[in-house]
């Protein structure tokens, strides 16, 4: 083991996914193959490729959110190494409660609860007032005026509902941070604040990875580049 | 059976004539967390709760409980009073029907304060203060707390259902398709409320739906069933995100989208 | 006087059943016993369950009190008295001190009993849970478990409706610490005379087909909450008759102009008040 590894927050070792489509008499859709990437704190990796390639489905594997079907995921949580990949249910729920983030692409939330409550309730470790406070300040951060606060986000714009869900997203200040396209509807000033939040988690000693369509973004935050390439359909 | 699992269940078989409701059924459930189980009708999912709690007994298999001292009982092998004392205290059990579980003809506050007083509680003023607090925690005026439950709303009877069912301090609850009976509208509130109470309190709980949205924001496992028994089972937004099974694939993409 | 009926109207056979329930009922303070109740000259309704009790205890020796309401002269009370004195002999009395069997109906003498003595009473509903609980399987279950949750729900609505307990009679009780009872429809008034009581108290319905007893020296406690304590209430009037300030009255109605009399309920106790020149009090 390198030096590398020891500090790096996500690795991962030769990882494989295909999926399996029963509805189609079992066709097999390879995805990822021998995918080996790592991240270190303070650090951003971007995922790049074309569209369909399968940035996504990587993302969503390192999240234990999509199954993979080989390789390993590790994720340095509270000091020890978890494999994502072959770890249970309970630990995964306790991986992502203490050290591992995401932001999807879209917003999805209970119906009929206040965007405010929303962001709080994604906090961490703070008393509720804090919570609130945190909130507020991140949604004011996102240009999300004070008089939607108390409003659900479902008559939201899709760029007002994509910042409330990086507002949720960011609250929590998880030691690792997922970004799936997170300036995606966002306008030129909004992209901006993003930037900003991004590189104030570095800062931070975030380790992050994250999809960036935009260049722009990506020239500002990421620090190394994986790319990932669309492989072969099986016949 | 690990150290810290709250319920364990091993090999559950049961038929009903020669439909089988459970074919060798396992699972287990940690504190605090929370089991959905989920499958179309005939599944096997209701079967399964009635098994966990002691309503029905199996043909074969065990139900194993943890009690707060940490002794382990073979639900099935209690006698009957330590079952029922059980499910008054450290079990709760909301049915999908709130009537089932709710004395239409006394007092919401009198409701809520039956688990108290079956257990000793011999003060009317302290009585009657924890069950305005319990209406409180599910949203319920305290104004209420002497009206009777026949002048409540569908929505307001499940959550004073919840509260009469929370009284106690129950570690583990059964759920039946809680918001099952009710409007759309209510639904979401409602689900919420479960949501935030049962992560508060720290409670385990098996549910059962055949609601995939109701799974996937109260769980945080998921067990798929299908004629009796379990196709695919792991961490929720995983298996319905990522189904492996094709009987869950077949049941994720037969979801409408609203 | 041979009236072709065995002594005490009833069979040997029958009493002995009687009496096994009985003694079950003894060894089990406030549980409720079934027993094979006969067919008795007198329509359901009417006192058949003490009557049965009342046939398989009595002896030529004893000497028996029939009260109704507390009186000896309703017609309820005289019929029952003139059915022993027809089918047993046995020597009658309206005199608390001198009895040794006291058949009652919804009435505890004032005087307090003796250990040498028994209360038999007639009981309507032997189901505390009655009218709380429709299923009898689960009150059976309530029972069995010392589930009595419900019962103390009743007491709590009564207390968040009326400001109190509103039940008037047939006040239930716990027996022995383990038993929920009916009393049956004794004035509230009348439930700590069975506390501890010297004399063993029967009680009998024979509609229900059910006995209960509660042995002597027994603990008996009317149902409350800490807060709202049990509290014995009676007409706030002195009897018309004797002057007694402690006794449970009965109202009586002297003309239709409004006039009222309260008198003592126990006739006997009343009686023996004014021959010792009750007015004293």
């Amino acid at each position: 083991m390198s030096d590398d590894l020891s500090t790096a927050m996500l690795r991962t070792e030769s990882v494989d996914k295909s999926f399996v489509l029963h509805l189609r008499n079992g066709l097999s859709i390879p995805v990822l193959r021998h995918v080996g990437l790592s991240v270190h704190e303070g650090e951003c990796l971007a995922l790049t490729g074309p569209s369909g390639a399968g940035k996504s489905t990587l993302l969503r594997s390192l999240y234990g959110n999509y199954h993979v079907d080989s390789g390993r995921i590790w994720v340095r949580h509270e000091g020890t190494l978890v494999d994502i990949a072959s770890a249970s249910p309970r630990t995964i729920v306790r991986v992502r409660a203490g050290t591992l983030g995401y932001v999807s692409q879209f917003l999805r939330v209970v119906p009929r609860v206040a965007t405010i409550d929303i962001v709080a309730e994604a906090a961490r470790g703070l008393a509720p007032e804090a919570a609130r406070a945190r909130a507020e300040a991140l949604l004011a951060q996102l240009n999300i005026p004070r008089r939607l606060h108390a409003l659900p986000p479902a008559t939201f714009s899709g760029g007002e509902q994509q910042r409330v869900n990086l507002a949720r997203g960011f609250i929590g200040n998880h030691p690792v941070l997922l970004l799936d396209e997170p300036t995606a509807s966002l306008d030129g000033e909004n992209c901006d604040v993003v930037i900003d939040m991004i590189l104030a988690a570095k800062r931070r000693n975030t380790a992050i990875v994250g999809i960036f369509h935009d260049a722009r973004v990506r020239a500002a935050v990421a620090d190394a580049i994986y790319p990932v390439s669309p492989l072969q359909d099986a016949a | 059976m690990s150290d810290d699992t709250l319920l364990s269940a091993r090999g559950l078989t049961l038929r009903f004539g020669a439909v089988p409701a459970l074919v060798d059924v396992d699972a287990e459930l940690w504190p605090g967390e929370v089991l959905a189980v989920v499958g179309e009708s005939g599944s096997g999912k209701t079967s399964l709760l009635n098994v966990l709690s002691g309503r029905c007994q199996p043909q074969s298999g065990v139900v194993w409980y943890r009690d707060p001292e940490g002794r382990l009982a073979d639900v099935h092998a209690m006698p009957q009073p330590a079952l029922r004392a059980l499910h008054r205290s450290d079990w709760g059990f909301v049915h999908q029907n709130p009537r089932e579980n709710l004395r239409m003809g006394v007092s919401a506050g009198g409701n809520v304060g039956e688990r108290l007083m079956a257990r000793g509680a011999r003060h009317y003023g302290s009585i009657r203060a924890e069950a305005i607090a319990w209406l409180a925690q599910v949203e319920i005026d305290a104004n209420r707390v002497d009206d009777l439950p026949s002048t409540f709303s569908g929505g307001m009877l499940q959550r004073l259902q919840i509260a009469r069912t929370l009284v106690t301090h129950p570690r583990l609850v059964f759920m039946d398709e809680p918001t099952g009976g009710l409007d759309v509208s209510v639904q979401a509130r409602l689900l919420d409320l479960i949501r935030s109470l049962v992560a508060r309190l720290g409670i385990a709980a098996v549910l059962v739906t055949h609601d995939l949205a109701v799974a996937r924001l109260l769980a945080h496992r998921i067990m798929v069933m299908q004629r009796g028994r379990v196709v695919e089972a792991g961490l929720t937004d995983q298996v319905l995100d990522d189904p492996q099974h094709a009987y869950t694939q077949l049941l994720v993409s037969s979801v409408l989208q609203a | 006087m041979n009236t072709g009926y065995n002594f005490a109207y009833l069979d040997e056979q029958t009493k002995r059943m009687v009496r096994r329930a009985i003694l079950k009922a003894v060894a089990i303070p406030g549980h409720q016993v079934p027993f094979g109740s006969r067919e008795m000259p007198l329509p359901y309704g009417w006192g058949t369950g003490g009557i049965q009790v009342t046939a398989s205890i009595i002896g030529p020796a004893d000497v028996l009190k029939v009260i109704d309401q507390g009186a000896d002269d309703t017609t309820n009370a005289v019929s029952i008295r003139r059915f022993f004195a027809r089918t047993a002999g046995v020597a009658p009395t309206t005199h608390t001190a001198e009895a040794t069997v006291i058949q009652t109906r919804h009435r505890i003498p004032e005087l307090p009993l003796r250990e040498d003595q028994i209360l038999v009473y007639q009981v309507p509903q032997p189901e505390p849970l009655a009218r709380l609980e429709p299923s009898r399987a689960e009150s059976r279950r309530m029972h069995a478990l010392s589930d009595y949750g419900l019962m103390h729900v009743k007491l709590y609505e009564d207390i968040t409706r009326y400001g109190h307990v509103s039940i008037s009679h047939d006040y239930p009780v716990m027996v022995n610490g383990r038993y929920l009872m009916a009393p049956s429809p004794i004035p509230a008034f009348d439930n700590p005379k069975m506390h501890m009581m010297p004399a063993l108290q029967l009680f009998g319905a024979g509609r229900e087909k059910r006995l209960y007893a509660v042995p002597p020296y027994t603990e008996v406690r009317s149902l409350d909450f800490d807060d709202h304590p049990f509290r014995a209430t009676r007409a706030p009037h002195t009897c018309g008759l004797c002057g007694a300030t402690d006794s449970y009255l009965d109202e009586v109605v002297l003309d239709d102009r409004g006039g009222r009399l309260f008198v003592c309920s126990d006739t006997d106790h009343c009686e023996t008040r004014r021959e010792a020149g009750g007015a004293r009090r």
